[in-house]
């Protein structure tokens, strides 16, 4: 957690500084809890990865290959070749400035380059400097950088220092994307050995084990059989996880953190319930047990190579079709480039829910539907019994996570399964949920605890709202559908608006599903009392 | 800084333009042979920078999504700005291009620190703005017909009408005239008042304004102030319509600047930011559908990559999953 108090952190500046952007300077001693820490070399090797080596930001020397500024020359001609995006996004740009105060980054620390604009003129300087003719000519003139050390260093802080959120790119007029221009950047740093350990490792655990957490098969299976004790225990249901089994109809994808940590422990569990309750034939996988995939935030080549696994496993088990869990980033990969890259599967077919015979029409190709859109199709054909008084004590607000809101536009099956599953409900400010919502400040790999400065400081504008909703409607459960969002939000909350919870959706559906033969539930899935204990004692 | 450098360079082109009235040689050089060099440099570069963009494969289908998706038939999706084919798309696009939409969303932050509050607050100034200067724009630009095409058109002839709608001046000022040029002082003032997009400005960005600038107000002096000959300027386009350099005769000083300005902003077009005209067309995060999982995109160049099999797996993981009772594929 930061030192400083949320008084303190919050007196910004939105103000730019006299010095121009142009100049590279990033003093990384000075700035401790703002940056991550580099790759290992182990997950390095592992992966194939370029330069792997001990090195630190604050070094003077990057211990770079010799000619890194002709390898990142190279690798930008070679992606302005293959992504009509990075094209026309290093030339279009106006600088209007209408995204400049829309990054939770810019907004949380007051530093410039975290204007989307100048993120991505850090990038963009070098493209007209090596690759226009203007910028050749006129340099500084037309806007035209030599790409020095100072540069890359500057590379370093600040693309990892964008969460891949895309709210700018609502904004834009051109519909310029800092998430493409970020991870175009980071391929490029890639080829020279720039990166950070907290998506290196990941990604090296994930393809190896099959998860970013490193979690072996048979501790998947231990973790998942503790948590079904736990609930048996606690609350006297029995659900029994289904796991590698051939010739289930759905296999069952879910992010790691969801059987790893609380609070996303109980939004698995919820899972579980669900499947249990309506007796859907699923399985989950101990090799494709990982639904996240920090690829995306690596290279493209890294996303479809832990991708893959998903749609083989799928074929290996011969399902019929596949349901994803609740995790963000996730589902941007699965949306967007997962047909694309491990396509087409001709083994699948079309999902269609045994329980309501709903044909999924917008999964027809990918063969993937959202646990939200599964779940809001069984509540709008009640096909489960819903008590939402059993989630009374909680006041809940729905955080948008990123990924799901701009890129698959899923707004309304999670707030349609909320209003289903409790009573109170409350919507953060207009400006800060479904398109326009503000990122955890913790997604794209800077989750981890040596950033948690930078990652509070963009979590200003989330908490912020969620504190007006605290202090507004007395809001105690922030309910999300991303298991980033369930890791890196508690200690946002507990800084920004303390007193208010992380949940995931489906922990509040499992709260209030009735399930066949239950005896009276007293306890909720955290083994709190359903009643709120201040309300016992203030009730005449 | 680069304002006034840019400021310059717009002053220093206008005075170049000025020497031309002093000779024949010189009046047939920025009266004719620039003016066409120019044009053909803007068309060749135009084009020939769109194919480029349009030449470069587009490997995924990545829409910044706005709006909610089409998934459930009873959920409500909106096509506008989360097409789910083809139609919403053109929906989508033509919003964009013609007005502008997400502009329109435009926000703008308010930190409050004592109270510790963040706000948002719509903001239409640059929307309004930038509406008001690119519709002027585009009808000026039209209006300029009558100079090319004999017997005018009717439609340009409409088009003037409504714009001279007020009936105010003798010739009649028209409405997009005193748009264009206070729209683009708007413009200007706001990069060099608001201190975060001072911040960000480069030169150019000073360069296209100044030079616009020049051009709208130079324009509006000629018809307004001097009085140009429109006979001896319609012979002159008309000369380089069909190839025959003429110097145009009976015209000033302005009417050179305006033209060279002009010229410039032909040559400079297509090497620049004003690129975004055509680049909104292209960008893949707004002119695709968010149908992905309905309709597979193919990438033409997807690499053969191929993960972690379940094969491989096993066998690293071989003793492990056996010792927790997994059924193996490979016994």
């Amino acid at each position: 957690m930061s030192e400083k108090s949320p008084q303190e952190l919050i007196q910004i500046d939105l103000n730019p500084p006299r010095k121009k952007w142009m100049d590279p300077s990033v003093d990384f001693e000075s700035r401790r809890g703002t940056w991550s820490y580099p790759g290992g070399v182990k997950s390095i090797e592992y992966m194939g990865f370029a330069n792997p080596r001990e090195w630190s930001p604050t070094d003077e020397d990057w211990k770079l290959p010799e000619n890194w500024q002709q390898i990142i020359h190279d690798g930008f001609k070679e992606r302005l070749g293959k992504y009509r995006s990075l094209r026309v996004f290093m030339e279009t740009c106006v600088r209007c400035g209408a995204c400049a105060d829309k990054c939770h980054f810019f907004i949380g620390s007051g530093d410039p380059k975290n204007m989307p604009v100048l993120r991505s003129e850090l990038l963009r300087s070098i493209y007209r400097n090596d690759f226009t003719l203007a910028g050749k000519i006129l340099g500084a003139f037309a806007g035209g950088r030599k790409l020095t050390l100072d540069v890359l260093k500057e590379w370093f802080y600040y693309f990892f220092q964008c969460t891949e959120c895309r709210r700018c790119s609502v904004y834009c007029p051109y519909g310029i994307d800092t998430a493409e221009v970020t991870m175009m950047a980071r391929e490029l740093m890639m080829l020279v050995g720039v990166n950070i350990n907290w998506i290196c490792e990941p990604v090296a655990n994930c393809h190896r084990t099959g998860n970013h957490l490193g979690i072996q098969p048979h501790t998947f299976k231990d973790n998942i059989e503790f948590l079904c004790e736990e609930l048996e225990d606690d609350l006297g249901i029995t659900v029994n996880p289904v796991i590698n089994k051939k010739g289930a109809e759905v296999l069952f994808i879910i992010p790691s953190a969801d059987y790893f940590a609380d609070p996303g422990t109980y939004t698995f569990i919820g899972y579980l319930m669900l499947f249990q309750q309506i007796g859907l034939d699923y399985t989950m996988s101990a090799y494709a047990s990982e639904g996240g995939n920090f690829g995306l935030f690596t290279s493209h080549d890294t996303i479809k190579k832990l991708n893959y696994k998903i749609y083989h496993e799928a074929k290996r088990l011969g399902v019929k079709w596949i349901i994803g869990g609740e995790c963000g980033h996730m589902w941007r990969v699965m949306h967007q480039y997962m047909d694309t890259m491990n396509g087409p599967t001709d083994f699948l077919e079309v999902p269609r829910s045994p329980i309501t015979g709903t044909v999924f029409e917008n999964a027809r190709s990918t063969k993937m539907v959202h646990i939200c859109e599964f779940t809001a199709d069984l509540i709008r054909n009640k096909k489960i019994k819903l008590d939402p008084s059993r989630n009374d004590k909680y006041r809940v607000t729905f955080h948008d996570s990123c990924n799901p809101s701009r890129a698959l536009g899923l707004f309304e099956e999670p707030r349609y399964i909320l209003k289903n599953v409790c009573n109170n409900f409350f919507e953060m400010p207009e400006n800060t949920i479904r398109e326009h919502t503000f990122c955890c400040a913790g997604g794209a790999g800077l989750g981890n605890d040596e950033n948690m400065e930078m990652r509070l400081r963009g979590g200003l504008p989330r908490g912020n709202a969620l504190k007006h909703v605290r202090d507004a409607h007395d809001v105690n459960l922030m309910s999300c559908i991303c298991a980033i969002d369930r890791a890196t939000l508690p200690p946002l909350a507990e800084y920004w608006a303390p007193g208010v919870e992380i949940s995931g959706v489906h922990e509040l559906v499992a709260n209030a599903l009735v399930m066949d033969g239950e005896t009276e539930r007293t306890k909720n899935l955290r083994g709190e009392s359903l009643k709120a204990e201040t309300e016992e004692t203030t009730d005449v | 800084m680069g304002a006034l450098v840019s400021l310059v360079a717009v002053a220093v082109l206008a005075l170049l333009a000025v020497t031309a009235v002093a000779s024949d040689n010189l009046r047939l050089v920025f009266g004719a042979v620039i003016p066409g060099v120019a044009f053909a440099v803007f068309l060749v570069g135009v084009v020939a920078r769109v194919t480029r963009w349009a030449r470069a494969p587009v490997p995924f289908r990545i829409p910044t999504t706005a709006g909610q998706q089409k998934s459930l038939p009873w959920i409500k999706n909106s096509e506008l700005d989360n097409p789910s084919g083809t139609l919403g798309v053109v929906g989508r696009m033509f919003l964009e291009v013609l007005f502008f939409r997400s502009l329109f969303r435009n926000t703008k932050v308010e930190l409050i620190t004592d109270k510790e509050k963040v706000n948002y607050i719509g903001t239409k100034y640059l929307w309004a703005a930038a509406m008001a200067f690119h519709w002027s724009m585009l009808i000026v630009v039209f209006r300029h017909f009558r100079f090319f095409v004999e017997p005018v058109p009717r439609v340009v002839e409409i088009i003037q009408s409504l714009d001279g709608f007020f009936q105010v001046g003798v010739p009649v000022i028209y409405a997009t005239s005193v748009l264009l040029i206070v729209s683009l002082g708007y413009l200007l003032l706001r990069r060099l008042a608001d201190a975060k997009v001072k911040y960000i400005s480069l030169p150019t960005d000073y360069f296209a304004l100044y030079l616009l600038l020049g051009i709208a107000i130079s324009g509006f002096l000629m018809r307004h102030l001097e009085k140009v000959d429109i006979v001896n300027v319609k012979a002159a386009i008309a000369g380089w319509a069909s190839f025959q350099l003429v110097a145009p005769e009976g015209v000033g000083a302005l009417y050179f600047i305006h033209v060279f300005l002009v010229s410039v902003l032909f040559v400079y077009f297509p090497f620049s930011k004003l690129l975004h005209a055509p680049g909104v067309f292209l960008s893949p995060t707004r002119n695709l559908a968010n149908n992905n999982r309905a309709k597979r995109h193919v990438n033409p160049w997807n690499p053969p990559i191929v993960g972690h099999t379940y094969a491989e797996w096993e066998e690293e993981f071989h003793d492990k999953l056996v010792a927790s009772g997994f059924v193996l594929d490979k016994e």
